[in-house]
């Protein structure tokens, strides 16, 4: 099967028929997938502006991220779940939308490094100034989600 | 109501609104700017609320964690009026005329009334209750009724996007 059937198989299910056949389904799917873009933004930028030394200060970060480490998996899983509904109904669109390969490919990079590279730096439980390493793992992270999210805004516009 | 038409009509025909309604760019990233924002905005709002909620970040007073995000939270929230008010002058009429917006317009006036308390009656003793993991029953109320109003604004501000009682 090619990579292209795969979509139209997408399209074609019973989920991505009934999400583009409703009047509101789309739109209120939509603004879950906001709502979930707004916790994960405030999970990832409290951890990341600390990391960067221009947050909460004085906190250690193991301490942020520790707080914030529940928040930022449910946020996702929200906005993965109400994005692959979207993309179900209307995975043609998407396949020929460049905006979508873009943020397709920024998320597997900011959720490896999410997941593999940040939590060397979060585990610090020094209250004061981070290393550089540190400084410069809050300002990769800013720039792969601001990559996700402006993306993702970009595939509404192609 | 006439009046509000008519100024929506009169913005409608200045050069500002037709530049950005007429150009090709401006309104695109103008509008990602905005929703981008509620990431920053509503985003470390919403941390700032699970706080007061006693939700996360049980550890550090509330106090501290307001004087550190709230620079963060009032960039944000310019950068969101500046952008909300340059797609209002785009296309003034319709979102005059759009229900979404003027339900939305409520409810930043209710979100707006929520800060306005919160710093009058509350915040001034922040000192006395901030450092209690779970914060008493009035800054529970101020921080659940700003994350439910925000979330409705938010809601509502996707919507004006969908004509559906024109």
């Amino acid at each position: 099967m090619s990579l292209q059937s795969f979509f139209v198989w997408c399209e074609h299910t019973v989920v991505g028929t009934t999400v583009r056949e409703s009047i509101w389904l789309f739109p209120v799917i939509e603004v879950v997938h906001l709502i979930g873009l707004a916790v994960l933004g405030g999970a990832i930028l409290l951890v990341d502006l600390r990391l960067l030394g221009i947050g909460l200060h004085g906190v250690p970060v193991s301490s942020l991220a520790r707080s914030a480490r529940p928040w930022l998996w449910a946020s996702l899983a929200l906005t993965i779940g109400s994005g692959v509904l979207l993309f179900l109904s209307e995975a043609l669109k998407c396949y020929e939308n460049p905006a979508f390969w873009l943020k397709v490919g920024f998320l597997v990079v900011a959720l490896l490094f999410a997941s593999l590279v940040r939590p060397r730096f979060t585990r610090d439980a020094t209250a004061g100034p981070l290393r550089f390493g540190a400084r410069l793992a809050g300002a990769i992270s800013v720039l792969l989600w601001t990559g996700v999210a402006a993306a993702g805004r970009g595939i509404g516009f192609w | 109501m006439l009046v509000i038409v008519q100024a929506a009509e009169w913005l409608e025909a200045t050069w500002l609104s037709t530049a950005i309604r007429e150009s090709i760019w401006v309104y695109p990233i103008v509008e990602s700017v905005h929703v981008l924002t509620i990431a920053v905005f509503l985003g470390l709002t919403a941390a700032m609320d699970a706080r007061l909620l006693g939700a996360a970040l049980r550890e550090t007073p509330v106090g501290v964690v307001m004087a550190r995000l709230l620079p963060w939270i009032r960039a944000g929230f310019a950068v969101m009026v500046v952008t909300g008010l340059l797609l209002f002058a785009g296309t003034p009429v319709r979102f005059t005329t759009n229900v979404f917006f003027q339900i939305k317009l409520a409810l930043l006036a209710l979100a707006g009334l929520n800060v306005w308390l919160f710093h009058h009656r509350l915040f001034p003793t922040v000192q006395e209750w901030g450092a209690a993991a779970s914060p008493p029953r009035h800054a529970r109320l101020a921080g659940a009724a700003s994350l439910v109003l925000w979330t409705l604004a938010l809601a509502t501000g996707r919507l004006i996007a969908y004509n559906w009682f024109e």
